[in-house]
């Protein structure tokens, strides 16, 4: 008998328990262990709506073993340390796992401890994240009575899990605050360390004016230093200061600290992986899924879901001993909420940036690429749906590849790198 | 679309940032360091350099990291390069300035 263990049974773990069940389930002599501490699984892009009251927290959770199919193991209990010299999973409790192939799947987490003064007096009072399922419920709590003032958006350093967040939560809040009435006594400020809100060419001028038609300010370049709790201030490594009322910042995101204490990772604790093929740099019988890795891709639901097609097939030809594939081309879809119940749908990959033009059909849509509409939004909230049915059970998504499709992309040149 | 610097037509993107680090060298990274307001001293091409080996590496830059790496502290990579440091610095290197995905 020979192991495959998956560690984290989040997006990334379940699915590939999934797809395995299904191509191992003629190798009777491979067994499939999953391993994660919670009990519960988070819809987490869900977490976007919660401080609006568009979801319910109860909408975005269920049990993980409700998603992990029948004859995989899900041992329930906190990894201490892998150690990939002896191919041993050793757990907090004492026991321990052998495997023959391990994927890792532990995702990212943020980390407020990493910026002075973020997780100081004003955390959760007046500084708050919506990248957590806690964190999302204390701030939909506080803006519920909120009276107004200045609210600031604010990423603390790349890379972050679902890069686009941020500023949907942006044009949320607008949205949020003309519904309520209230929209005159708010003062939304993003700031980011990148050079713009858009930083990308195509989405820049398709999207630039959005910010203005929803009157908000736009601070770029800020490298945060510290969160002054006294002063309600945050101050950037130049000299440069933001003052908030409110302050939903997005804070640093790292892998999981059994990565760094297992030697696996980089100085964010994210795995070195090679894009293509999602084999650990380090070692041949580890693979990486989702967040965990370090390839150049969004961390994002959609990635995971095309890296596992990829993922699975190549760990089929690795226990065939056949040569890996290194055909994942950094492929993500991503629906983009700019309020009023519009969205935008974004389709790039390591090569090619978001550009206008039709999708799932070349020229026919139904969806409009790089574009808002509201069938754009109403896929976004229809996303919920096919997450629980068919993404965490491994289906494919009917018309959607797992390589990004150049047809139908309005691309005005080649892009060669 | 094409640049000339120093002399040399230069392949780059909208913002000027090259899209082709073959064609980099020493002259171009001084002339647009020019166009920024920015005198190269050996302690500049000490980062730059830095900067292109990371890129090599496909490592993702961040101010941070770059206060991290022991090259330089965070004060003085403002100090030398004033006013958004990471996107001035890379222009001058030849790389992609750090970017999201949209």
């Amino acid at each position: 008998m020979k192991n495959i263990i998956i560690l984290g049974a989040g997006t990334g773990g379940t699915m590939m328990a999934n797809h395995l069940k299904n191509e191992l389930n003629h190798k009777e002599d491979w067994h499939i262990t999953i391993i994660d501490e919670r009990e519960k699984h988070y819809y987490q892009p869900g977490y976007l709506f919660v401080p609006f009251d568009i979801y319910e927290p109860e909408d975005i959770v269920k049990p993980i073993e409700k998603f992990i199919p029948k004859g995989v193991d899900l041992i329930k209990g906190k990894i201490d340390l892998i150690l990939p010299e002896r191919n041993v999973v050793n757990m907090a409790d004492g026991r321990s796992f052998a495997y023959d192939i391990l994927i890792i799947a532990t995702g990212s987490r943020i980390a407020p401890e990493e910026i002075a003064g973020m997780q100081g007096e004003e955390w959760q009072k007046s500084v708050f994240d919506f990248y957590t399922f806690d964190g999302c419920v204390a701030l939909r709590d506080k803006l519920r009575t909120w009276e107004g003032g200045k609210l600031v958006v604010h990423i603390t350093e790349m890379p972050i899990k679902c890069p686009v967040a941020p500023l949907e939560f942006a044009f949320l809040l607008d949205s949020y605050f003309i519904n309520k009435g209230m929209r005159d006594k708010v003062e939304i400020t993003y700031v980011t360390p990148l050079s713009g809100a858009f930083t990308k060419p195509k989405a820049t001028d398709a999207l630039g004016h959005l910010l203005q038609e929803k009157n908000i300010k736009v601070e770029t370049d800020f490298a945060i230093e510290q969160v002054d709790n006294e002063r309600k201030v945050i101050v950037d490594y130049g000299g440069k200061e933001v003052p908030f009322d409110l302050l939903v910042t997005v804070p640093t995101n790292k892998g999981d600290d059994v990565i760094g204490k297992s030697g696996l990772g980089d100085e964010l604790n994210f795995i070195p992986t090679n894009k293509g093929s999602l084999q650990s740099i380090a070692h041949p019988n580890i693979f990486v899924i989702g967040d965990a890795s370090n390839i150049p891709a969004s961390k994002a639901g959609s990635v995971a879901h095309f890296e596992a097609e990829i993922l699975t097939e190549n760990i089929n030809r690795f226990i065939e001993g056949k040569p890996l594939q290194e055909e994942f081309d950094g492929h993500a879809n991503c629906f983009v909420e700019t309020g009023h119940g519009k969205a935008l749908l974004i389709d790039f990959n390591y090569t090619h940036e978001p550009v206008e033009g039709t999708f799932p059909f070349p020229g026919v849509g139904p969806l409009r690429l790089l574009k808002e509409s509201r069938m754009n939004h109403m896929g976004k909230l229809a996303f919920k749906w096919i997450y629980w049915n068919m993404l965490l059970k491994g289906s494919h998504i009917p018309f959607v590849s797992s390589k990004m499709q150049e047809a139908g992309k309005h691309f005005e040149t080649e892009e060669t790198h | 679309m094409e640049k000339v610097i120093a002399g040399k037509n230069i392949q780059v993107n909208e913002e000027g940032y090259l899209t082709d680090f073959s064609q980099w060298d020493q002259t171009v990274g001084e002339e647009i360091a020019k166009e920024a307001n920015i005198t190269m001293t050996s302690r500049h091409w000490e980062v730059i350099k830095f900067l292109q080996d990371q890129h090599q590496q496909k490592v993702a830059l961040s101010i941070r990291k770059i206060g991290q790496s022991k090259v330089v502290d965070i004060k003085e990579f403002y100090a030398l390069f004033p006013q958004g440091p990471l996107k001035v610095s890379t222009k001058i290197a030849g790389i992609p300035k750090p970017a999201s995905c949209i």
